[in-house]
């Protein structure tokens, strides 16, 4: 399945994207797309443990997604 | 209860308006505005942006929850998005209850919950020229830990 990964702020400025397109297996989990993300190029300047949503909600590493979520990887956040 | 992202000045004023009730006794207005200096940098404007879908959704589980743990509907938050500068409001909050310390805590977890879980970026621009993402929540929320639903 393909999957949407959106990217912000400091993280999509190191990925040069706000979005990517992977390609995982049917059953992956968050912690296979963090994995994915980082084999990109510049992945690695995402951090290993990253806060990560699924739909808008903020999701644990072991959730399992699907080809329609919507899933972004947060980067440290600094509104207020 | 209402809460919004917005792109245009946030008028704190009329916030205080809107959560005026005669049930309520106590009203505080909580208003975030860019700072000069930030870590000893000098900065000269501001850009937020945000996962707005996201962000919004966030906005109302966080007012939701004070809303209800402090038994007050007259809760009013916007946060502004977008290019700001020095002085210019980035965040408005409005709680009003019967008493004054509900109105005061609810007011206070607000903030402190939207600086811990809102994804709201802010890069500052800095008078020498430079810019920068500003980390601000990341000694405050461990990567990939607490997760909220």
């Amino acid at each position: 399945m393909t999957v949407r990964v959106l990217l912000f702020a400091s993280y999509a400025d190191a990925l040069g994207a706000a979005e990517v397109a992977l390609d995982l297996p049917a059953g992956a989990r968050v912690r296979d797309v963090l994995a994915r993300v980082r084999e990109l190029a510049s992945g690695k300047r995402v951090p290993d443990k990253p806060m990560v949503a699924v739909n808008h909600r903020y999701a644990v590493e072991d959730q399992t997604v699907s080809a329609s979520d919507e899933i972004a990887i947060i980067p440290p956040v600094a509104g207020g | 209860m209402r809460t919004a992202i917005v792109e245009r000045p946030i008028d704190s004023c009329a916030l205080l308006e809107e959560v005026a009730q005669h049930r309520n006794g106590a009203t505080v207005l909580f208003v975030g505005t860019v700072r000069d200096i930030n870590d000893g940098s000098a900065v000269s404007a501001l850009d937020y942006t945000a996962y707005s879908a996201m962000a919004e959704r966030e906005l109302e589980v966080i007012v939701s929850e004070a809303a209800e743990r402090w038994q007050t509907p007259d809760i009013v938050v916007e946060h502004r998005i977008g290019s700001l500068e020095l002085g210019d409001a980035s965040v408005a909050i409005a709680a009003a209850a019967p008493h004054r310390g509900e109105a005061f805590e609810a007011c206070r977890y607000v903030i402190e919950e939207l600086k811990k879980r809102l994804p709201i970026w802010k890069r500052e621009h800095y008078v020498d020229g430079s810019a920068e993402w500003i980390q601000a929540g990341a000694e405050r929320l461990e990567p990939g830990g607490e997760v909220r639903q």
